[in-house]
């Protein structure tokens, strides 16, 4: 099923490129758990992102996201289906065949802190990909180059250079999310995966983050696949969003179109959910139950047991995610809205 | 929903003033709350907000006498039905917790033991505070599990914590907090680990105690979205000091303190346009110990000149005046630094007021979203932003 690389192709930037940076076809990732159970994580999920978009992912705990966003990268290996990057099926290919592949693509995590080893200054840390990867001329870059480059990353994540003498407990939430940051850059990727980037950060600090990261990628025409669960954030950084739920992608259109005209009733009832801060604001009534266990997903709709509009229909039929428009597409029988 | 605003009439339930808690490090007392003063009123839902490391939670567990570390130094006086709670003998504290006050924490699993089931947890919790028989301790809980809205209750009750998804466990907790009756209830964080749809239906259930229960709500977060939904009144701690308070209707509207108002702009908006760029504040919150001598926003604020950086830091002075005791001729002027006869209810702590250049009202909702249609999320659109352009 390839309908998704057909329909965002229109909603792509209008630049010369109208092939699909990443493509994700029928991915699936199952785990399998003590007592034979199996956990479908990612349950069949086809997208694709052109080049300089940013693709918001959102969705409850548990709903596959990082599993997703570690499968595009091959961070984990899929159990079935397909990932191309630039075009090339990077599915199965080897670890030294991926290694080239890896410099284009980078991941930036949430947990700023654990992701910088304490004891090495961010120097020494920023400069280890620049001396594992060749440069761009196949040929292992000078020190110069080296130090060049690290003055370079400083200053497009506006960090001081002399923070490159320093260890990352010298450093606040934001500034050690500003050098992750840096390092996923440093080989100049084209593809970023960020996994709840801001998350972690105080409210005062997230705002920084985010323009950071929407500036970088005007600047450098980066592409983002931008994980969060804060719906406000991902509207803010996003181009388009893909709403999960239970490891599946239940709607994805353009941003606005899907927090403000949403067609999927679980979209609906989740920007429903967040709170405004602004004193005044009516919210329906929030969606009743849980989550279902991932090991348990009900059949038919995934939704169906929390779904305000079920009907019959919807415990027997899975719904497929089908166009609805232009460049919006739903998993419902009965979506709120057309395109 | 807030409610009115009007001032309580009676002595409050709580009557928090001059808090201080410092910690011991190094030979030297690191000052974590300084000078935190609050009142609660009966029923009433208060909001206390700020960033992590704020002391937040420092000033809630000084409240319910749960610090421990050595050394720690508590002073001020915190009043709870006239009773001064600061340096009250642990076994007064311990029987005043659990039947008076109830604390609920971000992550239920620190309040349940994993090898007993739930009912058997709060049956005996139940019994500590009241002579019934096993057979009616569990009636109640499993009624109050039901009042909690857990489906099918009874058999939840046997479960043990970790069979409960994050959203039972929660509702577990509370009703363990609310067995025996309390008229404080003080929530650090209660929704944080939740995820929205879930953290609905829970804020839901917090804001309906007061009727059903007759409880305060101490509520701990740093989600302005769930101050907005959820409080009376809101009390911001910037670096462990109290930056502003007042009732949340006002303060959302016309934050008098320009960290509430670069708080409030700083957040990405679900509504309405979308800022090309979000107006962050430079720079993070100080660590205690390079907190500045005068206001400790100082180093992040645009509004930052000579009188704000000596010591001591800017007292808490009004801002705002009670919208009902003012003559209301406009109805988008609900707070006016107007007549200065009129019961002050809003207190910041910055030099701003005083000097007479008061901060701009934030843009309200109705302002914002008059003549816009509501979309399918049953939202009208709105966007806003504090004052600042963006
Ligand atoms: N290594 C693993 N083994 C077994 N199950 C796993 C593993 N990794 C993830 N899972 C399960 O897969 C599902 C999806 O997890 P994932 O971490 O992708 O969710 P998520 O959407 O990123 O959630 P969150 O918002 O909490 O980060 C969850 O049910 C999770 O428990
Ligand atoms: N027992 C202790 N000894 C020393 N310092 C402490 C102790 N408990 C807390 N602190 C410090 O007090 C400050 C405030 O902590 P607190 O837990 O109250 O923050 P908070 O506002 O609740 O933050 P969060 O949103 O992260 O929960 C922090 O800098 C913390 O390191
Ligand atoms: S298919 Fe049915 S149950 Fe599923 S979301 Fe649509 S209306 Fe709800
Ligand atoms: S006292 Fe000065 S620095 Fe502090 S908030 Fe007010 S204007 Fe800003
Ligand atoms: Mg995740
Ligand atoms: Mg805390």
């Amino acid at each position: 099923m390839t309908t998704s690389a057909t329909f965002s192709a229109t909603s792509a930037p209008s630049s010369a490129s109208a092939r699909p940076l990443l493509e994700v076809r029928d991915v699936r990732k199952t785990y399998h758990l003590p007592r034979g159970q199996t956990l479908k994580a990612v349950d069949g999920i086809s997208l694709s992102v052109m080049p300089g978009e940013v693709l918001g992912l959102v969705g409850e705990s548990g709903c596959g996201k990082s599993t997703l966003g570690r499968c595009l990268l091959r961070l984990t290996d899929v159990s079935s289906g397909q990932i191309l990057f630039e075009g090339q099926d990077i599915t199965h290919l080897s670890e030294r065949a991926l290694r080239p592949v890896r410099q284009r693509m980078q991941m930036v995590f949430q947990d700023s802190y654990a992701s910088l080893n304490p004891r090495r200054r961010i120097g020494d840390l920023l400069a280890e990909p620049l001396k594992v990867h060749p440069g761009p001329d196949g040929r292992k870059r000078s020190r110069a180059t080296i130090a060049a480059r690290l003055h370079e990353l400083m200053d497009l994540v506006s960090l001081p250079a002399a923070a490159l003498d320093r260890y990352a407990h010298e450093f606040s939430g934001g500034q050690r999310q500003r050098i992750n940051i840096a390092r996923a850059l440093a080989l100049s990727p084209r593809l970023v995966v960020a996994d709840e980037p801001v998350s972690a950060l105080d409210v005062s600090v997230q705002a920084q983050i985010v323009n950071l990261f929407a500036d970088l990628q005007a600047r450098l025409g980066l592409t983002y696949v931008f994980v969060a669960h804060d719906l406000a954030v991902v509207r803010q950084i996003s181009t388009r969003v893909a709403v999960m739920y239970l490891g599946a992608v239940v709607e994805l259109g353009e941003t606005d179109a899907v927090l403000h005209r949403p067609a999927h009733p679980y979209s609906a009832a989740l920007t429903a959910a967040v709170p405004r801060p602004v004193v005044g604001a009516i919210r329906a009534a929030p969606l009743g139950g849980d989550i279902p266990s991932p090991v348990a997903r009900p059949a038919g709709c995934r939704f169906h047991t929390r779904c305000p509009f079920v009907q019959g229909r919807c415990r027997a039929e899975e719904p497929a995610l089908r166009r609805i428009g232009p460049s919006h597409s739903v998993a419902c029988h009965f979506p709120l809205a057309e395109g | 929903m807030p409610a009115e605003i009007a001032p309580p009439m009676t002595a409050p339930l709580l009557d928090v003033r001059d808090l201080c808690v410092s910690f011991p490090s190094r030979g030297r007392m690191i000052p974590i709350v300084e000078h935190v003063s609050f009142t609660l009123g009966e029923r009433d839902i208060l909001g206390l907000v700020g960033e992590s490391g704020s002391g937040k939670s420092v000033t809630a567990m000084a409240l319910m006498g749960l610090i421990d570390s050595p050394g720690v130094q508590i002073t001020g006086s915190a009043l709870f039905r006239g009773q001064e709670l600061v340096g009250m003998p642990q076994k007064q504290l311990r029987r005043l917790r659990g039947r008076e006050i109830a604390m609920i924490f971000q992550d239920p699993m620190t309040a349940f033991t994993p090898v007993y089931t739930i009912g058997w947890q709060i049956d005996e919790q139940i019994r500590a505070h009241e002579r019934l028989s096993r057979k009616q301790a569990r009636a109640r809980t499993v009624e109050l599990l039901a009042e909690m809205g857990v489906p099918d209750p009874a058999r939840t009750a046997d479960r043990y914590p970790h069979q409960l998804s994050g959203g039972l466990r929660q509702r577990a907790m509370i009703a363990m907090a609310l067995s025996c009756n309390p008229s404080l209830l003080i929530a650090d964080e209660p929704t944080t680990a939740l995820d929205v749809t879930v953290q609905a239906q829970i804020l839901d259930l917090i804001r309906s105690l007061r009727s059903t229960y007759g409880s305060s709500v101490l509520l701990i977060t740093h989600d302005m979205g769930v101050v907005a939904e959820t409080c009376d009144t809101t009390l911001v701690l910037y670096s462990g000091r109290v930056a502003e308070t007042g009732p949340t209707e006002v303060l959302f509207a016309h934050p008098g303190h320009p960290y509430t108002a670069a708080l409030l702009a700083s957040i990405p908006p679900l509504d309405g346009p979308r800022p090309h760029r979000l107006p962050a504040i430079a720079g993070a919150p100080p660590a205690p110990l390079e907190r500045p001598a005068g206001c400790a926003f100082a180093p992040r604020c645009t509004y930052v000149h000579d009188t704000c950086l000596p010591a001591p830091p800017p007292p808490l002075v009004p801002t705002g005046y009670d919208p009902l005791a003012a003559p209301q001729d406009d109805a988008t002027a609900q707070v006016s630094a107007a007549a200065p006869s009129t019961q002050p209810v809003q207190f910041a702590a910055c030099v701003l007021p005083a000097e007479g250049t008061p901060l701009p009202p934030r843009l309200t909702y109705s302002e914002l979203s008059a003549g816009d249609e509501a979309d399918a999320t049953g939202f009208p659109p709105s966007s806003f932003a504090a004052g600042e352009p963006h």
